[in-house]
């Protein structure tokens, strides 16, 4: 019983509790931000878990990186088009007892094969503690530029191909503007503006 | 220290979550990129989680690249967005049914 | 000696090919003068090379000579030579078709003057001539058929000549289909001939006749039939196509489309008898098959007798010669059956004479009249027309086996053959051919009457200006009416009666068939003639003629009570036994038909429809309902990802 309410395991549910409910709300609130902020609070969630889990540098990362970044994108993505909150809600309540039972049904064959027999503490006991000196980051800079050093160069490449890509995709260029050639306007001659025809004249018509 | 079990029960369900908004979602796109984001976070969790228990930091060298993926795939996936929006002035996902064959 | 000549026979058989090349190739450029006289001259060398040969075989004596010119293919052990055969059967063979192959081109001067085609003509007709040569002096199977098939292809371009005319063009399909369907049998009895002799030479087969003679076939299962009567039946039903026994007659009567030059030469003296000479030069394998010999005999008497009766019927100068053609054929198959081979070879030869005056007589009388065909319209021409007249009667005359003409002779030796014969069915081949005996004149005499005697019954405008054919016309005619007359008398003694006969060892017999032996009696041809009185078929020829004078000159309207009386008979005859509408509604519309029921359900509905259509509309299908997976909602294709994920997950478990 004392092993199941430590400090560390009220922590640990007080933070699951709070991202499954966020992660629950996120797909069924109404107003897309939200939406968004729900998503953020999962985040933070997260964040804590990992932390306990000794995943220093990812946990923070994750706040810096995908709260601080990503998030703020899907901010500011779902400010600037004009999205109508209501939205049309026929075909959901058919499809919802449906869907509901699929996703039911996955989570429980997912919780299902991970359960205590295989996956607890008597198989798999936590490790002991680290030393005081036990730096993450200084073992993950450890792996990650020594062994993973192709990889993490890939990975420089892949974020450099988003960037073009996402500039290239959503910038209106010379095509869709009109500006002004000022040089163009001060060589212009007359003869490119104006042209004289030679036509016989006709005489004039009885009562018209 | 709570058990493999139990971070893997988490895990499990942010994932049935993130299912469950890409397919019941009806309202538009947005939810459908919050939910991969969730589906990527729930296994992320998983990696961390065994990387743990396992004593192992591959796993963590791990997560750090998918989040640099999903970072990016994020990025690009909303910049479509936007193009599309552009063109379609809509991102109700039950109008976007253009490759219908 | 022997390389000499074998060296005459192909000059003799290319001289005629040459013309023809000349005629066809050249014949516009050098004009109708120098090519009829350029290829009569060729004709006329050949002519006399044949002379030439038919002394050396036949009055010296020449044993046989058998010579490869040229190997055209070999197939493994099989060699398909191009060989001559020159023996007293081929030089005979030779020197009449060439003879009445001039006289022909002769004539040809006269009768095509105003056609346009008149160089085409000469080419194709001095074609057939090297066509047939082949045919007659071959030495093998396969140069045979080569011959059987030109002298075929040939015919069809003749009696199509005037080809913008419905009827010959008809006409010349017929013919060329129904020889067709004799030549399947030919074939098939070459392919029996390869497989159980080895060899499609003459001689290497008859050599080794006696070691297939046991052998059977299995045709049906539980039906053997032997070898040797497989073979013979077949070859038979070839001879049957091109020599018009029944039922692959209808196509000669139609022949009378072409003109009359190639009804005198091809469907009176050569072509038809092409299949008599071909089974005459089998004889060696005929002998020893009883089942196809009475098959000859049955058939040949049938065609004998029927045919003459339809001629009765008949208002159109050539087709009464024409089906007198095909009942005159029945007899010489007849004597084939009756194994008197030399028999019906001489048959062969008096009525390649004969018959061949008669067409080109009746051909002066149409010319005369400007093309005018039909009996009915002639009459009384005797006087205005005296040398056609007398020429065409000697003709008549020698059909109708009167005594001293060479019909005499060579019938009447048919009748004796096949009363001696022993086969089953000789006794119904007897009585057909004695009553063809009566037949004979009385369509014979019946035209001579309706034609030069009777009243005038010519087109106004023609009265007063009919004159006897020009010179270049009626030289021919008198040079085939003098062997008409003696060819007989002068033959008998040598073709028959003599030992050994005229064509010697070109002919093989088996004893106990040989009825030709049995003949009673002989002491001379004119005694032969003299003592006519006493036999049947003499009386039957006599009341046969006057019977028709009766009828046609005396009292005209017997014929016309009697058509009347009879009209159950007459209308019998007059649809030719109902053969031609038989092949119209059967063969012709029944394939139309058949083509139709093909192409409705088979082609149009199974495999268009079904196959190709079908399987089309199948993928379409396929498309169809696996189109409904691609609704362009992205949260459909992620529900099937986690549906797969899910069934994934139930099975592991």
């Amino acid at each position: 019983m004392t092993e199941l309410l430590t400090p560390l395991h009220l922590v640990f549910y007080v933070f699951a509790a709070i991202a499954v409910c966020s992660a629950l709300a996120v797909i069924t609130v109404r107003n897309p931000v939200h939406s968004v902020l729900s998503l953020v609070i999962t985040f933070f969630a997260m964040s804590g878990i990992w932390m306990l889990l000794r995943a220093e540098f990812l946990s923070l990362i994750l706040l810096l990186v995908y709260v601080g970044a990503v998030m703020t994108l899907f901010l500011f993505v779902v400010m600037m088009l004009n999205i109508d909150t209501e939205g049309k809600r026929t075909g959901f309540v058919n499809y919802l007892p449906f869907g509901i039972i699929i996703v039911l049904l996955l989570m429980g064959f997912t919780i299902a094969s991970v359960g205590p027999e295989y996956f607890g503490l008597a198989e798999m006991p936590a490790p002991v503690a680290e030393a005081a000196n036990y730096s993450n980051l200084h073992q993950l800079g450890n792996l990650l530029y020594t062994e993973y050093a192709y990889p993490f160069e890939i990975a420089g490449v892949l974020l450099l191909a988003a960037i073009i890509a996402a500039i290239t995709l959503t910038h209106r260029g010379p095509l869709r503007r009109k500006v002004q050639n000022v040089h163009a306007q001060i060589a212009v001659r007359p003869e490119d503006r104006l042209r004289l025809i030679n036509m016989p004249s006709e005489p004039k018509q009885k009562g018209a | 220290m709570p058990s493999l079990t139990e971070f893997l029960i988490v895990a499990a369900l942010l994932f049935g979550l993130g299912i469950a908004g890409i397919i019941l979602n009806r309202k538009n796109i947005i939810v459908l990129l919050m939910s991969i984001e969730l589906i990527l976070l729930a296994v992320n969790t998983n990696f961390i989680a065994f990387s743990y228990f396992l004593g192992n930091m591959t796993g963590q060298v791990f997560v750090f690249f998918v989040l640099t993926v999903a970072a990016s795939e994020a990025a690009i996936g909303l910049a479509i967005l936007v193009v599309y929006y552009r063109l379609r002035h809509t991102i109700e996902v039950q109008d976007l049914d253009e490759l219908k064959g | 000696m022997d390389n000499f000549l074998i060296y005459i026979a192909l000059i003799t058989a290319l001289l005629p090919l040459f013309g023809a090349l000349t005629a066809g190739l050249l014949g516009k450029r050098l004009g109708r003068q120098s090519t009829g006289t350029i290829v009569i001259a060729l004709m006329g060398v050949a002519f006399l090379l044949s002379c030439y040969l038919f002394k050396v075989f036949v009055i010296d004596g020449h044993p046989l000579v058998d010579e490869p010119f040229y190997t055209w293919a070999t197939a493994g052990v099989m060699r398909f030579d191009v060989a001559f055969l020159l023996d007293r059967l081929s030089a005979t063979m030779v020197m009449i078709v060439l003879f009445v192959s001039l006289m022909v081109h002769i004539y040809t001067v006269g009768y095509m003057a105003d056609d346009p085609g008149y160089t085409r003509f000469f080419s194709y007709v001095s074609l057939f001539t090297f066509s047939m040569l082949v045919l007659v002096l071959a030495d093998n199977f396969l140069l045979l058929f080569f011959g059987w098939e030109g002298v075929g292809l040939v015919s069809y371009l003749l009696i199509g000549f005037w080809f913008d005319r419905d009827a010959a063009n008809l006409a010349s399909l017929k013919a060329f289909i129904v020889n067709r369907i004799g030549d399947i049998g030919f074939l098939l009895a070459m392919a029996a001939v390869l497989m159980y002799f080895g060899t499609l030479s003459y001689h290497d087969a008859f050599i080794h006749v006696t070691d297939v003679v046991g052998k059977t076939i299995t045709i049906l299962p539980h039906q053997e039939i032997s070898v040797i009567t497989l073979i013979c039946l077949l070859l038979f039903f070839g001879a049957m196509g091109k020599s018009a026994q029944v039922p692959l007659h209808v196509w000669l009567p139609e022949s009378m489309e072409g003109p009359t030059p190639i009804s005198a030469l091809i469907h009176a003296a050569t072509m038809v008898t092409a299949g008599i000479y071909m089974i005459a030069r089998m004889s060696p394998l005929f002998e020893y098959s009883d089942a196809a010999l009475s098959t000859i005999l049955v058939i040949g008497g049938t065609t004998a007798f029927f045919m003459g009766l339809v001629a009765i019927t008949q208002n159109d100068i050539k087709r009464v010669i024409a089906y007198s053609t095909i009942s005159q054929l029945g007899y010489m198959a007849v004597a084939l059956g009756a194994s008197a081979y030399d028999a019906a070879i001489f048959h062969l030869i008096t009525h390649a004479f004969f018959k061949a005056l008669l067409f080109l007589a009746a051909g002066s009388v149409i010319i005369a009249l400007h093309h005018e065909q039909d009996m009915r319209k002639m009459g009384g021409l005797a006087r205005y027309m005296p040398i056609t007249y007398a020429t065409f009667v000697i003709g008549a005359l020698a059909l109708c086996a009167i005594p001293p003409f060479s019909g005499f002779f060579s019938k009447d030796i048919i009748i004796e053959a096949a009363k001696l014969s022993q086969l089953p069915g000789a006794s119904y081949a007897y009585y057909c051919v004695l009553a063809g005996a009566f037949i004979t004149p009385l369509y014979t005499f019946r035209a001579v009457f309706m034609t030069f005697h009777t009243e005038d019954r010519t087109q106004v405008s023609l009265r007063g200006k009919i004159h006897e054919s020009p010179w270049v016309v009626l030289i021919p005619l008198i040079a085939l009416a003098i062997p008409s007359v003696v060819a007989g008398e002068f033959l008998i003694d040598k073709m028959i009666f003599a030992h050994p006969s005229l064509l010697g060892d070109s002919i093989f017999v088996l004893p106990d068939h040989n009825v030709q032996n049995a003949i009673p009696d002989f002491h001379g041809a004119s005694l032969m003639a003299l003592e006519a009185g006493k036999t049947l078929p003499f009386w039957l020829a006599m009341s046969g003629i006057v019977t028709a004078w009766l009828f046609i000159m005396k009292f005209p309207r017997w014929s016309e009570s009697f058509k009347k009386r009879f009209a159950w008979l007459y209308s019998i005859l007059v649809h030719k036994y109902g053969f031609d509408d038989f092949n119209q509604v059967v063969f012709v519309q029944g394939t139309r038909e058949s083509g139709e029921l093909f192409y409705k359900v088979g082609d149009v509905k199974l495999i268009d429809g079904v196959c190709v259509n079908g399987s089309g509309g199948l993928i379409r299908w396929f498309a169809k309902v696996g189109r409904q997976l691609q609704t362009g909602y992205l949260y459909h294709y992620a529900l099937a990802m986690v549906l797969g994920i899910l069934f994934f997950l139930a099975w592991y478990m």
